[in-house]
């Protein structure tokens, strides 16, 4: 299984003031190989999200290195690391993060655009990606027509658009009640199945247990690292 | 990079999902752009009228005007009807000047009431010489003009527009009928055809014209109010002035009299109301600017409203470049389009207006208009889309 993505040292520290500072990560090392599904379990505060947006390379590192695919990206211009997220990397998040007033098909074929595919391709991919997580029935439907189940699983499809190598979801089941809530987490587990890389952050043991390797993290440290299945 | 045409069609998805705000936002420039246009067709409107006026009294024209008239210190004055000292006298002398000065005429003009079985009408009587008649381009319809023998003898006939035909009259035949003036019987002798001038502002339409001596008797005046010369030619017209300067300074003093010829005064007057209408285009321009910072307002408040929206598109691979031209452009749009309905509501509203006082909607207004609307749109779109583009996607994905 090759290596997707390496974090070796890496500290995130916020300035907040003249000397006041946050260190959300002191020193993380993690791989993220191909094919995984990894559970980030950790307390509110614990930076979870912030090591989440190291590995969807949303932000860089105060020390330390980022690796994708191979290469180290702290280098690279906003531009780029812009195009490597739109290729390499699907988000999903807790608040779902829809374009409101704008129809399922067109949220989900958002990534392509920045790619630039022809409106063709994006529809056909859209309506693909929408099939895939169930809503192949409410294409046209806007967010305030989707209960909040139904939105996240066009988020997902939006994060699968572009086959990316790795999709990564900050507390995906935060916004919603346990039933939907488990039908997102076993849609990601479907999807790990047919191979995709998942990377579920969550502060819930019993939604972490569901993945395949759960990574702890507590004061922006690492405290355990344990495959379970 | 991404087609821009796709940007475009990103912006006014956007702007067309958000129907309140854009039009919101392009309110102060559809106020902006369409006061420019009506308030400048306004001023146009005048200057075209006022030369027509003017065109209407014919050519070659010298004109004496009592008191100081236009030019001087750089100020316009108005001429001095009521202390007129030009007189009768002076029109038989200048006529006797020969040479370049081809005819002299004189006039004065009252407002007043004309009457003719109980029905009433008020208008302008003018008492006109027949020269001055011939100068003003006065013709009759039917029935005869007033000759010089009518002015000599202070005769009780009259000349009417036909507006008071129809008034006075139910548009019956009025020659030969008497109509009451002043307390005065008159005789109608002629109706005036609708050309020709009946003096500033006042239509040939309604006039009423009096031999000038018999005009004079009736509102007990010696004096005249002015007094046409018509040159040979054009070329002639400076001699002209000239003599009849030096004539009337053997009577009159330089502040009692004033010789302008009319193109001269078309002149004056043109660029007076030139200065006008570029005032008033002034005033709606800044209404245009403030447009132009209401655009930049709401934009500013949009890019903060639209934090998480900007954050998403840059996770999910927007560059900056990206999210930069989609908000110039989205201002660039709203500012054109609003600029667009701007021009059509000035365009109507011209036309609106134009039912009272004549407006004539320039191309330079439209054009000035709509080109600083959409440069607005470009300048005050720059900043926000500057700070959208500059956005964190991390802090702008928190954003609640
Ligand atoms: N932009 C920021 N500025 C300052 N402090 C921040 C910022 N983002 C996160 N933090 C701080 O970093 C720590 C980790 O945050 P986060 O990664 O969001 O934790 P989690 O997702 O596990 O709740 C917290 O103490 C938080 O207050
Ligand atoms: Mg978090």
């Amino acid at each position: 299984m090759s290596v997707l993505i390496s974090l070796s040292k890496v500290t995130k520290t916020y300035k907040l003031g003249d000397d006041v500072e946050v260190s959300a990560l002191r020193g993380v090392d993690l791989n993220i190989n191909e094919g995984e599904f990894v559970a980030i379990i950790g307390p509110s505060g614990s930076g979870k999200s912030t090591l989440m947006h190291m590995i969807g390379i949303l932000d860089q590192p105060t020390t330390g290195t980022v690796e994708l695919e191979g290469k180290n990206i702290s280098k690279l211009t906003e531009e780029k690391l812009a195009e490597l997220r739109n290729k390499h990397i699907g988000f999903v998040f807790q608040a779902f993060n829809l374009l409101p007033r704008t129809s399922a098909l067109e949220n989900v074929e958002l990534p392509l655009i920045y790619s630039g595919d022809s409106a063709l391709v994006r529809k056909q991919k859209g309506e693909e990606s929408l099939r895939v997580v169930g809503l192949g029935e409410r294409m046209d439907h806007t967010p305030s027509q989707l209960s909040g189940g139904q939105q996240q699983r066009v988020a997902i499809a939006r994060a699968l658009i572009t086959k990316p190598s790795l999709i990564l979801a900050d507390e995906p089941t935060g916004n919603l009640d346990s039933k939907a809530g488990d039908e997102i987490i076993s849609l990601l587990k479907d999807l790990n199945k047919q191979g995709n890389t998942i990377v579920l952050v969550t502060h819930e043991r019993e939604i972490a247990e569901q993945a395949k390797r759960i990574v702890e993290i507590k004061d922006g440290q690492i405290i355990s690292d344990k495959k379970i299945k | 990079m991404i087609p821009i045409g796709e940007i475009v069609r990103l912006s006014i998805q956007s702007l067309l999902r958000n129907k309140t705000r854009s039009i919101l936002t392009m309110l102060g420039i559809i106020i902006g752009v369409s006061a420019v246009i009506l308030l400048v067709s306004i001023g146009q409107g005048l200057q075209n009228y006022i030369t027509q006026q003017f065109e209407s009294l014919g050519s070659n024209l010298v004109i004496v005007l009592p008191g100081k008239v236009g030019g001087g210190g750089g100020g316009f004055g108005a001429p001095n009807i009521a202390g007129s000292k030009l007189s009768l006298g002076d029109v038989d002398k200048l006529s006797r000047i020969g040479g370049a000065v081809e005819s002299v005429g004189a006039g004065i003009e009252m407002p007043s009431s004309v009457s003719y079985l109980g029905k009433t009408k008020y208008t302008t009587t003018a008492g006109l010489t027949a020269e001055y008649q011939k100068m003003r381009n006065l013709t009759v319809s039917s029935g005869r003009m007033m000759s010089e023998s009518d002015n000599r003898a202070g005769r009780n006939v009259v000349n009417i527009g036909p507006g008071i035909v129809d008034s006075l009259f139910g548009g019956a035949n009025p020659i030969g009928k008497q109509i009451t003036l002043g307390g005065q019987k008159f005789q109608v002798v002629g109706v005036l055809s609708k050309i020709g001038s009946g003096g500033f502002g006042i239509d040939v339409n309604s006039f009423v014209v009096l031999p000038l001596t018999t005009a004079q008797k009736l509102f007990g005046m010696k004096s005249v109010q002015a007094i046409g010369i018509k040159a040979k030619d054009k070329d002639s017209i400076p001699e002209v002035i000239r003599q009849v300067k030096k004539e009337l300074s053997k009577r009159l003093k330089e502040d009692d009299f004033s010789v302008v010829d009319s193109s001269s005064l078309v002149a004056t007057i043109n660029q007076i109301l030139g200065v006008v209408t570029l005032a008033l285009g002034g005033i709606a321009a800044i209404s245009l600017i403030v447009g132009g910072v209401g655009i930049m307002n709401i934009m500013l408040v949009s890019v903060t409203e639209r934090t998480r929206e900007i954050g998403l598109r840059k996770a999910v691979g927007a560059k900056p470049k990206d999210i930069l031209i989609q908000f110039i452009i989205e201002s660039v749009t709203l500012s054109v389009v609003g600029g667009g309905i701007g021009v059509l509501i000035g365009f109507l509203g011209a036309l609106a207006i134009n039912q009272f006082i004549s407006t004539t909607v320039t191309f330079w207004s439209v054009a000035l208009a709509f080109g600083v609307s959409a440069a607005i749109g470009v300048i005050f779109g720059v900043a926000p889309a500057a700070s959208a583009s500059k956005l964190n996607p991390i802090d702008a994905l928190k954003y609640e």
